[in-house]
């Protein structure tokens, strides 16, 4: 096993993490003051409804990510297991329900407080529908909204789906809220969010834009999943979310404009030798083994689909605060999973080209069909287009028994020895051959 | 002679075509009945429901396609597919890239998990039929919300058939396409209550051959196979066994192998009720087949009328208070739950159907398997003291 020394932190993480912390607190002091909480999925999330509303979001798929880099999904998998869950099934899920299992401890060690109500706006996962109705079971009585979100299966989001979606959260889950919450929505207020939203968005889309330049200064997956955190999760909206990616866009563009490589947990990379495309969500039990491995090796991931699945912010959607429901209805529809297979290629395409990628890799998730079902036809369309070099690694997101260190080590070994050959043969070749 | 009546010999003859039919994954009768007219389609259609009537009403034949179970050898599907999804899709893709679903005019592939859905864009993405849809139907079950959503739903696929073959779904056609699966899902039902009777008269392999190939070919046909069925099982034949009677659930999607299925009655158990051809039997009771809005009817059907289904939200209408009077319905010793390894919609529900089973005092027990399984040893063993243990103990 690598050796993983203190990590380097850039001032955003600290901020970053300084938030967390104090959204923990909040949480674990919930039930005393008064506040309501409401557990939800990430992709397509409706952050600023539960926030204009005064009330507290809690997403499972983080709560599990989390308990999988303190390195205590192992046992709460088990423990479901016990519970009749199949060891076939999704990891999140049975890691979510080993945790609450357990006490539900949080992150911090503190308690997190029990829903007052389910918001299954799910997006791009059919499980997520599966995993609420059990913790429906879990928490007898609790009051659940259904949000139903539409496959883009045709490529785009059309007319009719707009309106299924504005008829659901305008006659049952804002209704639901309200109630929950015990007042009604302030839409002025709802717009003020999604204006915040929409300029987080914008810092957000330059941060990810950063990396087409030579050297890039992020690492796109990494990194990026502490980057999209506050604008995935439970800040989206709000004058400190703001305040963060302002402070993560001008450190980005300082380490742009000085030309420096991106930020590891072990200090600044020196040098960029391959740069990545990557399909997929990371592991979560051994995340920085798994990335050590890329940047011991100078492979830079300039560009990700991870760090779309909770808005494709870079092809151009914005929360709208002049149009909140329907906007809100339309980054529903739009995130990363809920795209169709097409869609998903023309994308990957599309970060080739931007991004001057030199290979593009898949880590194939045993939990997760949403992004796996699918992946290996991707990876020939994808040879196919663009001609560039593709590899394959499999693991799994919170189970440490499908994280194998050397196999995934071995197979990512050759496959930088394979791009660095191209890049030699490329590098002998006259400048119009290459083109 | 043992004075056992033997089963009439022409019920032997339906049971032979009928499987036939089930695994013939070159859809024989079914090319056979497009290339009869120019304007016939083939809409094939994934597990579990779409509303064939539709289909049948545009002129269609709606094909449902359960996969290759263990009668294709998978050589190009298994490199589409990591080895922790299940086996449906590879066989499935197999299909498509060989020759088998060639004269297939459009595709449906049913909301009912991330391996199918994605499937869809497979299709897409290979170019597959003249077109393509992921049947997203609503989770939300009020008429004007969810409804009108399943109506637009509906309507595009009668788009997709209108601009191949010119046929218009007028009220008429629509009513009488209703009444046709009516009748079909009626039949299906009496041969079910017969069997929850005497068991004996009809295995429950062969009822999974005779609604298995219902799915290739038309309604019509299928109705008539199934008249002279029930007109063949009212009659006194066989004689029962000491079996315990129970009922399967899981296998809404990739089919278990026939072996298994024969595995269990071998060991001792009569299945008298399944989910294996979920898709045949989803709308309870009838649709309305006399309105002037029969899409209206078919919407509020499936709003109203639908089953217990891991694919279906099951909010407010619990699967596991289903399932238990279900079992009580058919009067079942027990539950098989029996699920394809890696169904996540199946093996995620299975924990909370257990406890609402053993809450009712019904006695359960598991397996998983591939579509292609081929070793039933161990299966037969565990069923056969499953039954053994309910006989002497329950």
């Amino acid at each position: 096993m690598a050796e993983v020394n203190e990590a380097v932190k850039e001032r955003s993480m600290v901020i970053q993490k300084e938030m967390l912390a104090e959204l923990f607190t909040e949480l674990s002091t919930a039930k005393e003051k008064g506040r309501k909480v409401v557990y939800t999925f990430v992709p397509g999330n409706l952050t600023e409804l539960i926030l204009a509303l005064d009330m507290l979001p809690v997403y499972p798929e983080i709560n599990a990510l989390q308990s999988g880099m303190r390195k205590k999904s192992a046992s709460y998998i088990k423990d479901a297991e016990k519970m009749g869950f199949s060891e076939d099934v999704c990891t999140y899920v049975k890691c979510d329900i080993g945790m609450m299992l357990n006490g539900n401890i949080g992150p911090t060690g503190e308690k997190l407080p029990d829903p007052d109500l389910l918001l299954l706006s799910y997006t791009g996962c059919f499980t997520f529908m599966k995993w609420f109705e059990n913790l429906e079971k879990l928490y007898p009585g609790v009051e659940i909204a259904m949000l139903h979100t539409p496959y883009q299966e045709d490529g785009r989001i059309t007319e009719d789906q707009i309106t299924y979606m504005v008829k659901q959260l305008e006659e049952e889950v804002i209704p639901k809220l309200e109630k929950v919450a015990g007042k009604k929505l302030d839409r002025a207020r709802l717009a003020k969010m999604l204006e915040n939203s929409s300029k987080a968005e914008d810092l957000w889309v330059k941060v990810l834009h950063s990396a087409k330049t030579v050297p890039s200064p992020i690492d796109s997956y990494f990194a990026g999943v502490y980057y999209m955190g506050p604008l995935f999760t439970a800040f989206r909206g709000t004058e400190r979310a703001l305040e963060y990616y302002q402070e993560l866009h001008d450190e980005i563009m300082e380490r742009q404009a000085k030309g420096l490589l991106p930020i590891t947990p072990e200090g600044e990379m020196k040098e960029e030798r391959f740069r990545l495309l990557v399909e997929g969500p990371p592991n979560w039990t051994n995340f920085r083994e798994f990335w050590k491995i890329f940047y011991d090796m100078g492979a830079v991931i300039v560009a990700s689909t991870y760090t779309k699945v909770g808005g494709v912010y870079d092809q151009g959607f914005r929360h709208d605060p002049d149009n909140p429901i329907e906007s809100l209805a339309r980054y529903c529809m739009g995130c990363y999973t809920n795209l169709s297979l097409p869609q998903r290629v023309d994308l990957l395409e599309h970060y080739i080209k931007e991004y001057k990628v030199d290979g593009f890799l898949i880590n194939s998730i045993k939990s997760c069909n949403s992004f796996s079902a699918g992946q290996l036809l991707m990876m020939r369309e994808i040879e196919k287009r663009c001609g560039i070099p593709v590899g394959f690694i499999e693991s799994d997101l919170v189970d440490p028994r499908y994280f194998s260190y050397a196999n995934i080590k071995n197979r990512l070994e050759s496959y930088f020895q394979m791009l660095a050959q191209r890049k030699s043969i490329l590098a002998q070749q006259p400048t119009t051959e290459k083109a | 002679m043992t004075g056992i009546k033997q089963p009439p010999a022409r019920l032997a003859e339906i049971l032979r075509t009928c499987e036939q039919l089930a695994f013939d994954l070159e859809f024989t009768h079914a090319k056979a009945w497009r290339k009869a007219a120019d304007d016939r389609l083939l809409v094939g259609y994934l597990p579990i429901y779409v509303p064939r009537e539709v289909i049948h009403a545009a002129n269609g034949l709606p094909v449902g396609i359960m996969g290759v179970g263990d009668h294709k050898r998978i050589i190009k599907g298994d490199a589409y597919y990591q080895s922790y999804i299940c086996h449906l899709p590879r066989g499935i893709i197999e299909m498509a890239l060989d020759s088998n679903l060639e004269d297939f005019d459009g595709f449906l592939f049913p909301a009912i998990c991330d391996c199918v859905r994605n499937l869809s864009g497979m299709f897409k993405l290979a170019q597959k039929g003249k077109f393509t849809r992921y049947f997203d139907y609503p989770q939300n079950f009020k008429e004007h919300i969810g409804g009108t959503f399943f109506r637009e739903l509906i309507e595009t696929v009668e788009s997709d058939m209108f601009k191949l073959n010119g046929v218009k779904v007028t009220p008429e056609r629509l009513n009488h396409s209703i009444g046709l699966y009516n009748r079909n899902r009626s039949m299906i039902e009496a041969i079910y209550d017969i069997r929850q009777e005497f068991p004996w008269r009809l295995s429950a392999v062969d009822t999974y051959y005779i609604l298995r190939a219902g799915l290739v070919m038309p309604v019509e046909e299928h109705n008539a196979i199934l008249e002279e069925v029930l007109e063949l099982i009212g009659l006194d034949h066989g004689e029962a066994m000491d079996n315990i009677r129970v009922v399967v659930t899981g296998s809404f999607c990739e089919q278990p192998p026939i072996g298994m299925l024969k595995s269990m009655e071998m060991a001792g158990c009569y299945i008298v009720d399944d989910d294996l051809m979920l898709g045949s039997r989803w709308t309870q009771g009838d649709v309305d087949d006399t309105t002037d809005d029969p899409l209206g009817a078919i919407v509020t059907a499936f709003l109203e009328k639908s089953p217990s289904s891991s694919a279906v939200y099951d909010v407010g209408n619990p699967k596991g208070a289903r399932l238990v009077d279900l079992v009580r319905h058919r009067h079942a010793d027990g539950v098989i739950f029996c699920a394809a390894s890696f169904c996540d919609p199946a093996l995620l529900d299975r924990p909370e159907l257990q406890k609402a089973c053993d809450a009712a005092g019904i006695v359960h027990i598991n397996f998983q398997f591939h579509e292609n399984t081929g070793q039933f040893k161990v299966i037969k063993e565990q069923a056969g003291t499953f039954s053994d243990s309910i006989k002497l103990w329950v």
